[in-house]
C-alpha cells in the first residue's frame, strides 16, 4: 500500500478538512492536499498529480456530486479515484453517486481505519 | 412524542461522538423544556421537513465541546472560535444523518435543512414548530450537553 499518493481532500468546512487529514495521518497518509470548494478542487487537479479525492457531498457553489460529474467529463482527470464523504446515508443518494461513477462512497461518522479500507479498495480496484 | 423517534437521535449522537471524538457520552433522564433558553454555551439547531416537521439542536457547555473538537481535529482550542462553531456544524449535521438514516428504516423520509449555529452566553433556541422540546441530557469526561428536539410526526 503507497502512503505517498497525494490525497485532495475537499470540504467547504476548515475544521471538517482538519478532521480528514488528522484521520488520515492517523494511518500514516502525510501528502494531503486541501480545496475549499468544488473550483478550487478542479483547479488544483488541473495543477498537479492527484491520485485519490475525497469530497464531501453537500457544498455550496459546486456539489461533491457536481464536482464528480466535472471531473469525470473531464479527459485529462477523469479517471481520478474519487471517494464521497457525506452524512447522507439515503439510498437514493448511493444511486445517484454511483451513477455518476464515484469509486466509493463513506459515511460520516467514519474512524480513521474505515476511512483506511474504502481508500485501500480504491486502489486494490486500480491494480 | 413517541420514544421510538427519540431513540435514533439518541443513538446518532453517541454514534458521532463515539466514532469522530473519542467520547463517550452518558445519557441522562430526558425532560420537557418549555422555554427557549439553551442549556450550553455553543448550538447547532438543524430543520426537518418530509415524514417529520421540527428541529433538533445539540447545545454544548464550552468545556465540553472544546474537548470533543480538540480529540476530532488533534488541535487544542481555548475559546469557542470560527473552528469549533464549523465543528458544532457538523457534529449537528451528522447527528442529523444518522438519525434520519435510522428512521428511514422505520419508513420515514426526513429531508435536513443546513445547520444553524447560535453562541454566547444565555443565548436562545428557537425551534422551527416554537415548542415544547425535550432535552436528553447528556454528560461527558469534560462536562455536559444537551440535546434538544421539537418533533411533529407527519404520517
Amino acid at each position: 500500500m503507497d502512503l505517498q499518493i497525494k490525497i485532495l481532500v475537499v470540504d467547504d468546512f476548515a475544521t471538517m478538512r482538519k478532521v480528514i487529514r488528522n484521520l488520515l495521518k492517523q494511518v500514516g497518509y502525510e501528502n494531503i492536499v486541501e480545496a475549499e470548494d468544488g473550483v478550487t478542487a478542479l483547479r488544483t487537479l488541473k495543477s498537479q498529480k492527484i491520485d485519490l479525492i475525497i469530497s464531501d457531498w453537500n457544498m455550496p457553489n459546486m456539489t461533491g456530486l457536481e464536482l464528480l460529474k466535472a471531473v469525470r467529463a473531464d479527459e485529462e482527470i477523469k479517471t481520478t479515484p474519487f471517494l464521497m464523504v457525506t452524512a447522507e446515508a439515503l439510498q437514493d443518494n448511493v444511486i445517484t453517486a454511483v451513477k455518476a461513477g464515484v469509486s466509493n462512497y463513506i459515511v460520516k461518522p467514519f474512524t480513521a481505519e474505515v476511512l483506511n479500507e474504502k481508500i485501500k479498495k480504491i486502489i486494490e480496484k486500480l491494480g | 412524542m413517541d420514544v421510538k423517534y427519540i431513540n435514533p437521535f439518541l443513538e446518532g449522537t453517541v454514534s458521532v461522538l463515539k466514532t469522530m471524538a473519542m467520547t463517550e457520552p452518558i445519557a441522562g433522564k430526558p425532560y420537557l423544556k418549555k422555554d427557549n433558553q439553551a442549556k450550553g454555551d455553543v448550538s447547532g439547531i438543524i430543520g426537518f421537513t418530509g415524514s417529520a416537521r421540527g428541529s433538533l439542536a445539540i447545545s454544548f457547555s464550552k468545556a465540553a465541546i472544546l474537548r470533543i473538537v480538540a480529540n476530532m481535529v488533534g488541535e487544542n482550542y481555548s475559546d469557542i472560535n470560527g473552528d469549533v462553531r464549523d465543528a458544532v456544524g457538523e457534529i449537528t449535521n451528522m447527528i442529523s444523518g444518522v438519525a434520519r438514516k435510522n428512521l428511514e428504516a422505520q419508513g420515514m423520509n426526513i429531508q435536513a435543512a443546513i445547520p444553524t449555529i447560535i453562541s454566547g452566553e444565555n443565548h436562545a433556541i428557537l425551534h422551527v414548530l416554537g415548542g415544547p422540546s425535550i432535552i436528553i441530557p447528556f454528560n461527558t469526561n469534560a462536562g455536559p450537553f444537551y440535546v434538544d428536539i421539537c418533533l411533529n410526526m407527519q404520517k
